[in-house]
């Protein structure tokens, strides 16, 4: 069972949907008591960081997904879900959960044929092993929609890059959280994978993995 | 890198594909899932579905067919025809389409861009411009024109100066339809294509008159194109979407080829 939490961020039925496909059970919450409940958590998120961290304060789940991180049960953050967990976001210069340092940033772009958002598909290179990244090929191409990305003050919270103009982060993890700035669910056999092995995950990273969290 | 994408066009009338679509293989007819479910597999990057349902009471008929699909395929899809304000464009994005491409109602009454982006954001809103050439004028200085009712009403409009307007009333991508070049099957209008798509800062997607592969190849080279929508030209089977993708790929177009 996996529980998917809600703060109006937009498209929970597709991560549903696609979590139907790979035949696991969701349920949808967005209280506190039913998140301490989950045992393994999927935090999506399409839309902006501001409102997003908005409700997350408002209702109390921000503080609640903290305490499963602490907990140890495994996270899978998606998209504005990858951002909200850093520090802050540029966007509307929000403060925002801090379960990794680092801060989330707008595209600067030098060359200007090249658009923003980032919108469509593109490759994802692990840059560091990762349970979740297990598989994931050269040619594997997952669907962005985003004009911010996560960018982690620390290399070793780095697990993989996409290019746009240069390399930014599109996997970040820390501990029993991982998150991808791209849409599994929406990214084809490639992405119901990632999903697959996301029910499977046990939370663990391998041992060679960087674990230079400060505090 | 940023792969070029291949979107398939399906259109449908009360939840049927529309009968203008003849398939090859028959049994498909009428079973428009069925179909977008094969495309999926066949590595189309998008669906996008064109709703020509003419009577408004079967307009929820709609709804039932986008829950249907978004249970099917997992990329994204979006759905234009008859959508008229945020209401339409939420419950479909509420049954699962990932965007909504607006046209006519927009050209009527341009606010309704900004409602749409307002209530769904703007990477779900497509604005969906269908142009024809016309004589430079003065209202008229790109030489394109915006058209309505399926390309009969001429409009005033100027093409260029649309694409730039919905860009900034919040439009996340735009469809240039061209209707001179729209089933002739003998290329995208590229001179178009190029003009918005170098004008735009969102993607541009290349629509009408797609053949052969080389077509497609053109749109994104000469065209600039950041998309291109095709119909015919595997509804008939005579490509299939994993074909086209290996020839663009043997020309040195990135799309994507693993799926």
């Amino acid at each position: 069972m996996i529980t998917i939490i809600d703060y109006g961020a937009g498209n929970i039925g597709s991560v549903q949907r696609a979590c139907a496909e790979v035949g696991v059970r969701t349920v949808v919450v967005d209280t506190p008591a039913d998140i301490q409940k989950a045992e393994r958590i999927i935090f999506p998120g399409v839309g902006a960081a501001p409102p997003a961290m908005d409700t997350l304060k408002q209702k109390g789940s921000g503080a609640a997904l903290k305490q499963s991180f602490a907990a140890g049960v495994p996270i899978l953050g998606i998209c504005i879900g990858a951002q909200v967990i850093l520090d802050s976001s540029e966007e509307g210069k929000t403060p925002c959960l801090g379960l990794i340092p680092g801060k989330t940033v707008r595209f600067k772009l030098q060359d200007k044929s090249l658009k923003i958002p980032h919108m469509g598909w593109n490759a994802v290179k692990t840059v560091q092993p990762h349970p979740l990244l297990e598989g994931v090929g050269k040619e594997d191409e997952f669907y962005f929609v985003h004009s911010y990305y996560p960018q982690p003050d620390n290399r070793g919270n780095i697990y993989a890059v996409t290019d746009y103009g240069g390399e930014f982060c599109s996997a970040l993890g820390y501990k029993n959280l991982f998150a991808v700035q791209f849409h599994p669910e929406k990214s084809g056999r490639p992405g119901l994978q990632m999903l697959e092995r996301f029910v499977k995950w046990d939370g663990r990273v391998p041992s060679n993995s960087t674990d230079n969290r400060s505090r | 890198m940023l792969s070029k994408r291949l979107i398939v066009c399906l259109d449908v009338r009360d939840g049927k594909l529309a009968k203008s679509i003849k398939f090859v293989d028959t049994k498909d007819i009428g079973d428009p899932v069925q179909k977008a479910r094969q495309y999926y597999e066949d590595g189309a990057d998008e669906l996008v579905f064109y709703d020509i349902t003419a009577s408004q009471k079967n307009r929820d008929i709609i709804l039932d067919f986008v829950r249907a699909v978004a249970s099917q395929i997992f990329i994204p899809f979006s759905v234009g025809g008859g959508i008229r304000s945020v209401e339409d464009a939420t419950k479909l994005r509420l049954a699962g389409a990932d965007k909504v491409n607006i046209n006519t109602a927009a050209v009527k009454r341009k606010e309704l861009i900004s409602e749409i982006a307002g209530a769904i954001g703007s990477q779900s809103t497509i604005l969906s411009m269908d142009v024809k050439r016309a004589k430079k004028t003065g209202e008229i200085p790109s030489g394109y024109e915006i058209v309505i009712n399926d390309g009969i009403t001429p409009t005033g409009i100027d093409a260029l100066q649309w694409a730039k307007l919905g860009e900034k009333l919040g439009a996340g991508e735009l469809v240039v339809n061209s209707i001179d070049a729209d089933g002739t099957k003998e290329g995208y209008e590229l001179a178009l294509t190029r003009m918005i798509a170098n004008n735009a800062g969102i993607p541009v997607i290349a629509s009408g008159g797609a053949g052969k592969p080389e077509h497609l190849y053109e749109a994104f080279s000469a065209g600039h194109a950041d998309a291109a929508l095709v119909a015919s030209i595997v509804h008939y089977g005579n490509y299939t979407c994993r074909e086209l993708k290996a020839y663009l790929q043997n020309r040195g177009i990135k799309v994507r080829n693993s799926f």
